[in-house]
């Protein structure tokens, strides 16, 4: 468990390297000059942001690389970790007409990311904040979430301040999100880009009650997210070697590769898009094994189906139908004894990571306060970057609405 | 199997499929290594007194990813010396006696000249003679080229001039930047020619760098117009070819240029009248091996039609070519969408609502069904919807009969004939500008 990682600094890197390369130049025009340019289209409809990918992609087609990417991030402030880690099997690709037509759908996260990339490298400023209003909002979370809905009471002129508990900005962005999907430091400059609309941060600050923020403040955005991850609430839980998934991606994400632990015989408890990213980050770290293992079966996974496919061809293993009942171990993890159709049964590890979902957060909040309004995991109970960042939009419209109309304006 | 062989104006070529006069024809090697690969004749780069060219000369309209979807050039005719030129014709002419060689001349516009020149080129047993009276750039500043194509009189006396003294063919070459080609063709006639060659390139300027404002393609900073070529120019030449063709005064053999790439285009040609055809563009972009495929594909077609020989079917689309009154008016059409290939881009309603005739409703997505039918009563058959559709047989027209006879505009304005009830265009579109 403890031993040095076998893998060279080299073979890390590649293990780690973008899943999705960027597109380039030539293969992006390529691409985007397949795109049919539906009227009212079903990518359009399936992205819970509603980016005009038409538009978009037309744009990148006719060299406007700048007007593609102020489309995207337009309508969803994170247009480019979105890029990197949407779900857009399920969403805006999984929607394009070209798959009734027998064929690929157009690439559209691929084609995204080339507009996004193109801003983000030039560090080119499309939005600016809006002319003061005076009111004041205090938004509770660093993530997706809040710094969306920060990002367009910017420009709608309100002033923001940002809290959250972290040291750096993003949440699961920065913290959560697979290595081989998107990288910390693009994370951290897509937050830096809103930062620069004159967000107000206040990182490291624990809210633990809404009522001071209320007094001060003309509306309150709630985006924390989820708690902590969930105990399992067997014997053994608490031996050396067993973490939970969220610190065990954390660790890996703020420190240099190599300084993360890693098991040779890794097992995930859990079966949803968070036991796979740990289980193939797990794998890509070394371990010589790593196996998902779930109470229930193949078919009841919540993961996505590409997901489990990636992580089967990382070379993972899953134990279907096996209930942990207890992580055996004298003062370290030695095995995982789970009930089967047949009995018991002990599977050797010698790590275990938890991953069986976020319990509620710390933080509560009024539910029908005029001055509250929530957003993101802590609303919808846990989803992706699209829809936090969906939650924020929508929640910016409606605290301008309530300040402006309310004052008259 | 079908028999390709042609004569044209007493021209024997074991295909139609010629080289145009131009960079892919400029030597003798070029020139053996394409007849080798299949191709029956070659139109030699034009001779003249060698010119001097600049060296940036090609100039490429792309459309999307695909190349050469339009090309200009600014070059100019042959650069090698006249002698040169007609003793590599000679030596191509004495190892490739079944090919067609044909030699393009341009001399200044003088009888003197052109006679010298003629008598030279016959000293080489080439098959023929083209007069290039059709190149839109450089040469025609100074006096030739489509400045002689330009005007009936002087295409006339120059063709005069060569007649005089040529014992082989005369192909006139025309150029398509005049406002009725069939003037010059008749005066070509008028002089003695024996045949036309046509469309030579269309004025051009191919693009401007947006950075240096330098039309392109760029010489130093400036640019000039330059000849248009390439697919982009194939329906402008077939419409040529067939005023040409269906000039009852013009009954003399026409080689078809413009655009041609493939099999299709050829017989397109054919159909309306060509006897053989000439290609350059597609050669510069691919090479001369795209004669296997013009050979094979258009020997298919012709013994999957029944077609043994080119002259089975060369000009049977001239008798349609009409004029707009002779239409008939009664003839129905109805956009039909085959719901089961529809893949819901709804590009035919946006097509049909902002472009056309407002002849189809979009309908709720959420349900499942189709997104998009036709309005009827509203459709016109325009094919608009048709075209746009990306997939294919998905819309079709379809005829709408009725029991009316046949009525065209120029019957029915003259009191003749009765107009079925049609569907009409109701002018339906609404706006309302939103928030």
């Amino acid at each position: 468990m403890s031993a040095p990682n076998p893998l060279s600094d080299a073979q890390l890197a590649a293990n780690f390297a973008d899943i999705a390369p960027p597109l380039t130049h030539d293969a992006a025009l390529l691409e985007a000059n397949q795109c049919l340019f539906c009227h009212d289209a079903p990518c359009t409809i399936a992205c819970p942001t509603h980016i005009d990918v038409p538009a978009f992609i037309k744009k990148i087609a006719t060299g406007n690389l700048r007007g593609s990417a102020r489309v995207i991030l337009e309508a969803n402030p994170f247009g480019h970790s979105c890029a990197r880690a949407c779900p857009v099997e399920v969403l805006c690709e999984g929607a394009c007409v070209l798959n009734d037509r027998d064929e690929q759908p157009i690439k559209i996260a691929l084609l995204q990311r080339h507009a996004t990339d193109y801003v983000l490298e030039r560090k080119l400023r499309l939005f600016q904040p809006g002319p003061s209003t005076g009111k004041r909002i205090a938004v509770v979370g660093a993530g997706p979430a809040g710094l969306a809905c920060a990002r367009d009471l910017r420009r709608f002129g309100h002033a923001v301040t940002v809290f959250d508990a972290k040291p750096q900005p993003g949440g699961l962005n920065t913290y959560g999100i697979a290595e081989y999907k998107l990288k910390t430091d693009v994370a951290l400059a897509e937050v830096q880009d809103i930062l620069d609309l004159g967000v107000e941060l206040k990182s490291g600050v624990t809210i633990d009650s809404l009522e001071p923020l209320l007094a001060k403040y003309d509306a309150v955005f709630v985006g924390v997210g989820l708690g902590s991850t969930k105990r399992l609430g067997i014997p053994g839980e608490d031996l050396p070697g067993v973490i939970d998934a969220l610190t065990f991606i954390e660790h890996l994400k703020t420190h240099p590769y190599r300084d993360t632990a890693v098991g040779r015989n890794v097992v995930v408890i859990g079966a949803g898009n968070t036991a796979i990213d740990a289980v193939t980050q797990a794998k890509r770290l070394g371990a010589a094994a790593a196996t998902i293992v779930y109470r229930r079966g193949e078919a009841d996974m919540s993961a996505y189906h590409y997901e489990y496919e990636l992580a089967k061809r990382d070379g993972c293993g899953f134990r279907f139908n096996a209930a942990p009942l207890r992580i055996l171990g004298n003062g370290a993890v030695d095995g995982l004894e789970v009930r089967t159709a047949t009995g018991t049964e002990r599977i050797p590890c010698d790590m275990v990571i938890v991953a069986i979902g976020q319990g509620s957060p710390a933080l509560t909040w009024p539910k029908d306060h005029p001055k509250v309004f929530v957003g993101g995991d802590c609303a919808n109970g846990g989803a992706e970057i699209v829809n936090a960042a969906a939650d924020g939009v929508q929640a910016a419209a409606r605290i301008h609405e309530m300040l402006t109309v309310r004052d008259g304006r | 199997m079908a028999d390709l062989r042609t004569s044209f104006a007493g021209i024997e070529s074991p295909n139609p499929f010629w080289l145009a006069s131009g960079p892919p024809t400029n030597t003798y090697g070029q020139v053996a290594k394409a007849f080798d690969q299949g191709w029956g004749g070659a139109v030699w780069k034009t001779i003249g007194e060698p010119i001097i060219n600049v060296f940036s000369r090609y100039g490429s309209v792309d459309l999307g990813q695909n190349r050469m979807m339009g090309f200009n050039n600014i070059e100019l005719i042959s650069d090698r010396p006249i002698a040169e030129n007609l003793k590599e014709i000679a030596e191509v002419k004495r190892n490739y006696p079944k090919h067609a060689c044909v030699a393009s001349l341009m001399v200044e516009s003088k009888q003197k000249a052109w006679h010298e020149m003629v008598k030279q080129t016959e000293d080489t047993g080439a098959d023929g003679i083209e007069l290039n009276f059709g190149c839109p750039h450089g040469m025609s500043e100074r006096g030739m080229g489509s400045a002689v194509g330009q005007v009936p009189d002087y295409t006339c006396q120059i063709v005069e001039w060569v007649k005089e003294v040529a014992t082989i063919p005369v192909i006139v070459k025309l150029t398509p930047n005049v406002t009725d080609i069939t003037y010059i063709a008749r005066a070509a006639v008028k002089g003695g020619a024996d045949a036309l060659s046509l469309i030579n390139t269309i004025n051009s300027i191919v693009g401007v760098d947006l950075t240096t404002f330098e039309p392109q393609p760029s010489v130093a900073g400036k640019s000039s117009h330059g000849g248009y070529c390439g697919p982009a120019v194939k329906p402008i030449a077939l419409h040529l070819v067939s005023a040409v063709a269906g000039d009852p005064s013009v009954k003399i053999p026409i080689s078809g240029i413009g655009g041609i790439a493939s099999w299709r285009d050829a017989a397109e040609f054919i159909a309306l009248g060509a006897g053989t055809l000439q290609v350059c563009t597609a050669v510069m972009h691919y090479g001369f091996r795209i004669v296997e495929d013009l050979i094979d594909g258009l020997s298919n077609w012709m013994d999957e039609r029944g077609h043994r020989s080119l002259a089975d079917f060369q000009g049977r689309a001239l008798p349609r070519v009409a004029k707009w009154e002779d239409l008939d008016l009664n003839y129905h059409l109805l956009a039909h969408i085959d719901q089961d290939k529809c893949i819901k881009c709804e590009l035919c309603w946006t097509a049909c609502e902002d472009g056309a005739h407002q002849a189809i409703r979009r309908l709720p997505r959420d349900n499942g069904g189709p997104v998009v039918e036709i309005i009827e009563e509203a459709c016109v058959g325009c094919n608009l919807c048709a075209a746009v559709c990306p997939v294919q047989d998905c819309i079709t027209m379809r005829q709408v009969p009725n029991a009316y006879p046949a009525v065209s505009w120029k019957e029915y304005a003259a009191g003749k004939g009765k107009l079925a009830p049609r569907s009409e265009h109701f002018h339906t579109a609404t706006w309302t500008k939103s928030r």
